[in-house]
């Protein structure tokens, strides 16, 4: 699978992706699936704020590979890619990752030497 | 026509069919509601029915479970009104009935009584007690009186009818949904029970599948289409669990039958509400996975859309889809290649077009969200499917391509009888677009452009780039580049502005391709060398994109006018810029080197003609003449500058730049807010689109080279892929700014240029005037003392040669001393010393010679020079005469002395002034102390400069005949700074004392400690002057306590006694006023002035004497006064003054030093002494009220010289007792 973390104008903070090969094909579906996510993001408005519901869920499916979204109230976005044939992953299972995920993000914004908008580099970010 | 649960009717058909209208009318037209069983929510139903002749094969046999054939009531007619026809028929006939119900164990049935009025009037017969309904009711229903009901004229409008019409509705309703509660719950309980079994061997999915799915046609039949989508669903998710645990290594054994390997691919059949031959094949347990998941999805569709739910349709298409595709995967279903293509892109049109069918135009725009997906999904299945069978290329098909796209045509089958008519249907779109490349590429543009407005139309940018990218892709394929290039060009600036390297990577290359076939150059070669720096590329590919570029430099290196420009940062990054010398300030004239710090980002060594850095130049009109020390104070320090490595060529935007800010109170000081504050919002926050704009391509197009008047070259460099060092070399030439602002490189044809150095780097060159300085080594200049000059001479863009001097033009008190041996030290404007050379000084008369060492220009020439400025005038005594000069006094109190010497500079016909400011060591104050007709003069000398000195040799000389006789220590004494040391003399004469006596104080000194032999030391010396001082007369005071008493006491009178003796005969000197009583005698008045308010004076305190001038007169006057305190308390002043009758003063009108009246007091009298000793005209400062009265005659006071009274009391102490009674103690406790 992949994670990604990107930023509120949509620049990769970071990338990963388990197996590496493929991996331009990866690129290619975390940033279309942004569409999806600024498109919820944006149906959600306020509400998202309010609910403090991060999780955006499955963004679209494509025929290999499910697209998960997640967004913090910063509006940082994750976005995970799952192969769609592994089963294992529920919805439950998916959420939690997100908040690892997030927890970990959170500790590397707590780096004061981390700058804030840079590719965030050789950081254990893995669920 | 559509289902309906099914009611059978026996008996009387004719009647049957006379109310068979009306009844399907009106059963339908109220709604019931339906409890049902497991908790499922009621619901309201409108009930229809399907009204068919009652025959015993209707019923259900044993086993069948067939629910749509089902009869869910059966109802008896019958127009029986006669008892006698009743018995004889009827009854046996609803026996049989029954009879046979009962056999089929139904228990849904009614029996229907149809009276009508008119029959009943013709039989008058009839038992009027009990009806042929209440005997049917005995007979059949013996305790179910409900189940047979009466009808009373059906066909007749009258009230009667009408409620016996909608009592017999509501009882039909209510039967028909006991009935279906029953029947259906039993119905479910069996199907459970199947389900239930699903682990035994032998079960089979398809059987299963049959039975809910009768449910389902069920529930469709009772229009309840939301319970009919829950049992497809429920299929659904059965069948996706066993596929799944297929996967994971479960498998069962019906599941084999899916798995068999497709054979046809004719996508999902939507138009037929029921695909009865799919059916088929499903209950014949011959479907494969395909067909199976057709008919489930055709099956939901249908449901769906009857519940107006289409977008559903379109999610739940896409996800079967992809789950199909999936699904075949997992069971390891053989697939011929683009089977599957065909079959997702067929059933992606279908489901569209079924979409479309049923939905208005506009409907379907505002919900292109819902359906771009399967656009989107259909456009890249033809893609592959095109790219399968040869439709994407240049060359066409082969023979290879053509047999599959027959196999695969064959695989669709003929097309269905219900689209045959329609012109569009994806089968014909489909087969046509696999018959010829043009009809290929026809059909899919079209569905690739609509997916991209599709896309653009909802705002996903980002999509709609990725589909372009593939329409580029397949324009590449088709050898059109030139289409390929925009789509490219939109995809590129986009993942350049959200900074995602790796599609930008790929992006690139292709568009690299495109450019190349195109034979954009200059594009192409931009391109070139943003992927030979890419590090996302492998080495081997960078250095053929290297490679490339390297072949384009040497190829046309010949046409020289022919020359392109490539951004100069696609090749190497500024990394740091560094100055020599590192203020970045250069002289004219002077070198200048800059150290240029580069990263290349070549994969290989990059060797350039030349690299050359372009500087623009301005004079600046105020800074041109500034000096080196200004430039160079105002520069950073290091003279370097470091350039933030652009991420991407800047698609980031700009950093943050942050700073804290803090408010305090004004008031209580403390903090109020504290925060951070961007510092470039503006830069920041700017759209998307402004942005992609400044992006580097746009900026790249407008490189041009700046004009190179003022560059600086370095030729055959060699760039290694990383850190490199380029240094410039330069002389300055005009002065001014210079700010680099491009810089270039050439690599063949080939010009490498940064069109924009930010932040700015530059460097001043400036022209300077020679100049001299002069100041003090140490913090003050010493008047006396040799003191150190330092001269600095900037010698600006004036060479110094031998022979030049500095002209000194000595000023009459200030001396260079020409000792020793002084040396020059010279060095550069950034304090790099370079020599030391001798300088020598000479002196003559007037002028003071420095013949300066050689030094070149813009250098530094540093000296010390000894100087001594001579004390100030006033030593000497001129004629014997104190000097009287008013500069004395005001330098005295200034106690500094100016000094200007001028000097000729060989460089400038003017000369220079300079001003230079001595303090004077020493401070001098003499006091004339009397004692008697004995003289003393102390003279205090304060040390008012911070160092230290010792005196010596002190001594006193006057012109007049007049000896001193030293009181004080002989020898040498030192004075520390802010010290004073007393010295005091007791003066002696022989003869007449003179009235005027000129006095001069001469002391030798030297600075504590002796640093190095003072030759030029002088003697402080200073001058004072003495008048009227001898004696003349002598104030005693004596206290006397009260006669009876040893000691005064306080609050008792004392008597006070003052004597005044005249101690010699009139003097020559003396401004008597005689009055004429035989002697020359003078009028004095006296005043007893008590300043520590010690004591209380009673009576008159002052009063006037008349003393003949002749020694030994005495006058004695008596006081009374009273002491306030007990102690010793110092005796009250008295005071003499010569009184002044009005008239004898006529020519003395400057009335400064006379005093008024006696109200008026009289300066302190150590104060008069002193401006005395200065001369009588300084006398007293006047008094303003003396002013206002000038000119009235009136009697005046005329003080005393200070030596000429001697108070013999003074400094007196009597002891005063405190009185008896009184014992106060102040005690203050704090």
């Amino acid at each position: 699978y992949l994670q990604c973390v990107s930023d509120l104008a949509n620049y990769p903070l970071y990338i990963r992706s388990i197996p590496t090969e493929n991996q331009l094909k990866f690129h290619y579906t975390v940033h279309t699936s942004l569409d999806v996510v600024d498109e919820k993001i944006a149906a959600m408005g306020k509400a998202l704020v309010d609910q403090r519901e991060l999780y955006l869920g499955l963004l679209y499916p494509t025929e290999d590979y499910k697209v998960y979204g997640y967004v913090t109230n910063s509006k940082v976005k994750f976005v995970m890619v799952v192969d769609s044939s592994n089963t294992a992953l529920r919805d439950n299972e998916i959420r939690s990752m997100f908040r690892k995920l997030h927890n970990s993000y959170t500790d590397v914004m707590c780096n004061p030497f981390y700058n804030p908008g840079d590719t965030i580099q050789s950081r254990p970010l893995c669920v | 026509m559509r289902n309906k649960p099914i009611v059978t009717c026996a008996g009387d058909q004719n009647l049957f069919t006379a109310v068979y209208s009306s009844l399907s009318q009106q059963l339908p037209r109220e709604p019931m509601e339906w409890r049902r069983a497991y908790g499922r929510a009621p619901k309201m139903i409108h009930l229809e029915s399907n009204f068919v002749q009652f025959k015993e094969e209707l019923l259900p046999k044993e086993g069948n479970k067939a629910l749509l054939t089902f009869p869910f009531l059966h109802i008896y007619w019958t127009e029986c009104c006669d008892t006698e026809v009743y018995k004889a028929s009827t009854k046996d006939d609803i026996t049989k009935w029954q009879n046979a119900l009962r056999a089929h164990s139904t228990t849904d049935w009614l029996i229907v009584v149809v009276e009508s009025e008119a029959k009943k009037k013709n039989k008058t017969n009839i038992l009027p007690r009990t009806s042929i309904a209440d005997k049917i009711r005995s007979d059949f229903c013996n305790k179910q009186s409900d189940r047979c009901m009466v009808l009373v004229d059906p066909l007749k409008e009258t009230s009667r009818s009408q409620e016996s019409w909608s009592l017999f509705l509501a009882k039909l309703r209510t039967l028909l949904l006991t009935s279906f509660t029953r029947n259906l719950g039993h119905f479910e309980d069996e199907m459970r029970t199947l389900r239930e079994k699903r682990t035994e061997p032998g079960w089979s999915f398809c059987d299963y599948f049959m039975v809910q799915e009768e449910l389902a046609f069920v529930f469709e039949m009772l229009q309840q289409f939301e319970d009919a989508l829950v049992q497809y669903d429920e299929l659904d998710a059965l069948f996706s669990q066993y596929v799944l645990n297929f996967g994971a290594g479960d498998g069962a054994n019906w599941l084999s039958s899916f798995c068999q390997p497709v054979q046809s691919w004719d996508g999902l059949a939507l138009r037929k509400p029921i695909d009865m031959e799919k059916r088929d094949l499903i209950q014949k347990r011959s479907a494969n996975l395909l067909e199976l998941r057709s008919y489930l999805f055709s099956r939901q569709c249908t449901l769906l859309l009857f519940l107006q739910r289409p977008w559903e349709v379109s999610h739940r298409a896409l996800e079967l889809l992809h789950n199909c595709v999936q699904e075949l995967r997992l069971l390891e279903v053989s697939v011929p290649p683009g089977a599957l293509d065909c079959w997702v892109f067929l059933s992606c049109l279908e489901v569209l077009q079924r979409i479309e069918g049923c939905c208005e135009p506009a409907q379907m725009e505002a919900n292109v969200a819902h359906t771009v997906g399967l656009w989107s999904y259909a456009t890249e299945k033809l893609q592959s499917l095109g790219l399968l069978c040869g439709l994407v290329s240049e060359t066409g098909p082969c023979s290879e391509d053509l047999q599959r796209t027959v196999d695969l045509l064959a695989g669709l089958g003929a097309e269905r009888a219900e689209t045959a008519n329609t012109a569009q249907s994806p089968y014909k779109k489909l087969q046509e677009a696999l018959s010829s490349e043009d009809a290929f590429e026809k059909h899919y543009l079209d569905l690739a452009h609509t997916t991209i407005e599709m896309y653009n139309g909802i705002g996903r940018s980002r999509s709609a780039k990725l589909v372009g990218k593939d329409l580029a892709d397949f324009y590449t394929r088709k050898s059109v580049p030139q289409k390929a290039e925009p789509f490219l060009q939109g995809a590129l600036r986009m993942y350049q502005s959200e900074g995602w390297a790796l599609p930008l990577t790929h992006t690139r290359k292709q568009l690299a391709e495109c450019q190349r076939q195109l034979h954009q150059t200059e594009p192409y070669l931009q391109t070139c060398c943003l992927l030979a720096a890419d590090v996302n590329l492998a080495v081997e590919e960078r250095r053929l994109y290297y490679q490339e570029i390297l072949a384009f430099a040497a190829q046309r290196s010949d046409h020289s006018d022919d020359v392109l420009c490539l951004p100069l940062a696609s090749f190497a990054q500024l990394v740091s810029l560094r100055f020599e010398p590192p203020n970045s300030v250069v002289h004219v004239g002077g070198s200048l080197s800059m150290e240029l710090t580069l990263r290349s980002l070549m994969p290989e060594a990059l060797h350039l003609d030349y690299f050359g850095g372009y500087f623009h130049y301005s004079l600046d009109k105020n800074s041109y003449r500034k000096t080196a020390e200004y430039l160079t104070r105002h520069k950073p320090v290091g003279g370097s500058v470091t350039f933030q490595p652009e991420e991407n060529q800047g698609t980031r935007g700009p950093a943050l730049e942050l700073s804290e800010m803090y408010e305090k109170s004004p008031s209580e000081g403390g903090l109020i807010s504290t925060g951070v504050i961007c510092k470039n919002v503006h830069m920041l926050i700017r759209t998307p689109d402004t942005q992609a704009a400044g992006s580097s391509l746009e900026r790249n197009a407008a490189i041009s080279l700046e004009d190179g008047a003022n560059t600086l070259k370095c030729s055959n460099i060699t760039l290694q892929p990383g850190i490199n060092q380029i240094t410039f070399h330069t002389q300055a030439r005009e002065p001014g700014t210079y700010s680099l602002r491009q810089l270039g490189a050439a690599l063949g044809c080939l010009n490498l240029l940064l069109p924009h150095v930010y932040p700015i780097a530059q460097y001043d060159v400036y022209s300077q005037e020679p100049q001299l300085k002069v100041e003090p080594r140490s913090e003050c200049l010493l008047a006396g003392v040799p003191q150190k000059l330092r001269f600095t001479v900037t010698t600006g863009h004036y060479r110094v040669k031998e022979g030049d001097t500095l002209q000194l033009s000595n000023a009459d008190s200030l001396t260079f001393l020409t000792g020793g041996s002084p040396s020059a030290t010279i060095s550069t404007n950034s304090n790099c010393e370079v020599c030391q050379k001798p300088l020598s000084v000479q002196r003559s008369d007037k002028v003071t010679t420095l013949s300066l060492p050689p030094a070149p220009p813009y250098h530094l020439m540093e000296f010390e020079l000894n100087v001594v400025c001579a004390l100030p005038e006033g030593g000497r005594l001129l004629n014997g005469e104190v000097p009287r000069r008013k500069e004395r006094a005001d330098s005295c109190s200034a106690n500094v002395t100016e000094q200007r010497v001028s000097v000729d500079c060989p460089w400038s016909i003017y000369s220079t002034i300079i001003s230079l400011t001595f303090h004077l060591p020493l401070k001098a104050q003499h006091v004339l102390l009397s004692s008697g007709t004995r003289k003393y003069i102390q003279v205090c000398l304060e040390n008012t400069s911070v160092f230290n000195f010792q005196l010596s040799d002190s001594s006193l000389t006057t012109s007049q005949d007049v000896a001193f006789r030293p009181l004080h220590m002989a020898g040498a004494q030192d004075v520390y700074t802010r010290q004073c040391l007393y010295f005091v003399w007791e003066v002696t004469w022989c003869q007449d004392l003179p009235a005027s006596l000129p006095v001069h104080f001469s002391v030798n000194f030297s600075p504590v400690p002796f640093t190095e032999p003072y030759e030029h030391l002088q003697p402080f010396t200073y001058l004072f002057h003495l008048e009227h001082f001898y004696t003349l007369y002598t104030v005693r005071a004596e206290i006397l306590p009260p006669e009876d008493t040893m000691f005064c006491k306080t609050g008792s009178l004392c008597s006070l006694e003052i004597c005044i003796t005249r101690l010699c005969d009139p003097l020559d000197s003396e401004e008597t006023l005689t009055d004429c009583e035989g002697y020359r005698s003078t009028q004095l008045f006296y005043q007893v002035v008590d300043g520590g308010s010690n004591w209380a004076v009673c009576g008159r305190s002052s009063g006037m004497v008349v003393i003949p001038v002749q020694q030994g007169t005495r006058h004695t006057v008596q006081m009374e006064v009273m002491p306030l305190f007990a102690g010793y308390l110092p005796y009250p002043d008295v005071r003499l003054f010569r009184y002044l009758p009005h008239h004898s003063h006529s020519q003395q009108l400057d009335a400064d030093s006379w005093i008024e009246n006696d109200s008026v007091s009289v300066e302190d009298p150590s104060d008069v002494g002193s401006m005395r000793a200065q001369g009588p005209s300084l006398s007293t400062v006047p008094s303003t009220s003396s002013k206002e009265q000038k000119g009235l005659p009136m009697p005046r006071l005329q003080p005393f010289h200070p030596g000429q009274i001697s108070n013999s009391s003074a400094g007196r102490q009597i002891l005063v007792i405190p009185s008896t009674d009184d014992h106060v103690l102040e005690v203050n406790v704090t």
